[in-house]
């Protein structure tokens, strides 16, 4: 029961406060529970997408790290 | 008060905790506008209203980076001539170097992939965070509203600044 992605962010090699921005300006394109996939590699990012999803209240519905990048999948609220 | 109930309480306190930020920027340091353009533009990130209040030496970085010269008299001419605006041309408070500093920290900034100062006041703009100059520093200074870059809200004072600021998280960086 996989729902397809809406949109994929490479954000690989930027630095806070670049994950979160650019996935907070594409989210904006999103419909209400589409999900969008964010691919980091800022260690900084696994707290901070925490952190960002319990203030704008979307869903981190998975996250998981391989090779050193880190992947978030959020459902837009 | 039972237990459950204040439990309650303090869950209802964080749900209507300030979505607003407000930020005094009063230095023009690279060190200090960096935090603040980052801390902003976050914050706009997070959905919180977002506003910078530029005052004293914080005011020259929103000068525009190819205006060179500022000012109507002489001593605002010298002052801008020691200590020129704009986003591309911020010191460091410290390690300074004759330009060396800043140069060495823009970089590693490049290498990191670290936004610049330049990047990010673009983006708090794009997303709306509301750029305040403050209208008795742009007097004492002697800087016009065509001096400084496009897309700020009217300069105002202290007291729009602090009535902003009476229901948000408040920053003095």
């Amino acid at each position: 029961m996989s729902i397809a992605i809406a949109k994929s962010l490479d954000l690989k090699g930027l630095s806070c406060p670049m994950p979160i921005v650019k996935t907070a300006q594409a989210i904006k394109e999103l419909l209400s529970g589409e999900l969008i996939e964010a691919l980091a590699t800022d260690p900084g990012s696994v707290p901070d997408f925490t952190a960002w999803c319990r203030a704008t209240g979307n869903e981190l519905v998975e996250q998981t790290a391989e090779a050193g990048v880190y992947r978030f999948l959020i459902r837009k609220r | 008060m039972t237990e459950l109930q204040e439990e309650t309480t303090s869950y209802a306190m964080e749900e209507t905790a300030p979505d607003k930020l407000v930020i005094f920027a009063w230095s023009g340091d690279l060190d200090r506008m960096w935090p603040t353009l980052i801390l902003a533009t976050t914050g706009a990130a997070m959905g919180m209203q977002t506003t910078v209040f530029f005052t004293f030496w914080g005011l020259f970085p929103l000068v525009k980076n190819d205006v060179r010269i500022t000012g109507e008299n002489w001593m605002q001419k010298m002052l801008s001539t020691f200590n020129r605006g704009g986003t591309e041309h911020l010191k460091l408070s410290k390690m300074q170097f004759l330009g060396a500093g800043p140069a060495m920290m823009k970089k590693l900034a490049t290498e990191h992939k670290v936004a610049s100062p330049t990047e990010l006041l673009e983006t708090a703009r794009d997303m709306g965070v509301r750029l305040v100059p403050c209208q008795m520093t742009m007097d004492l200074l002697g800087l016009t509203g065509d001096d400084l870059i496009q897309g700020l809200e009217d300069p105002a004072g202290a007291t729009s600044a602090l009535l902003e600021a009476k229901d948000a998280v408040t920053l003095f960086i």
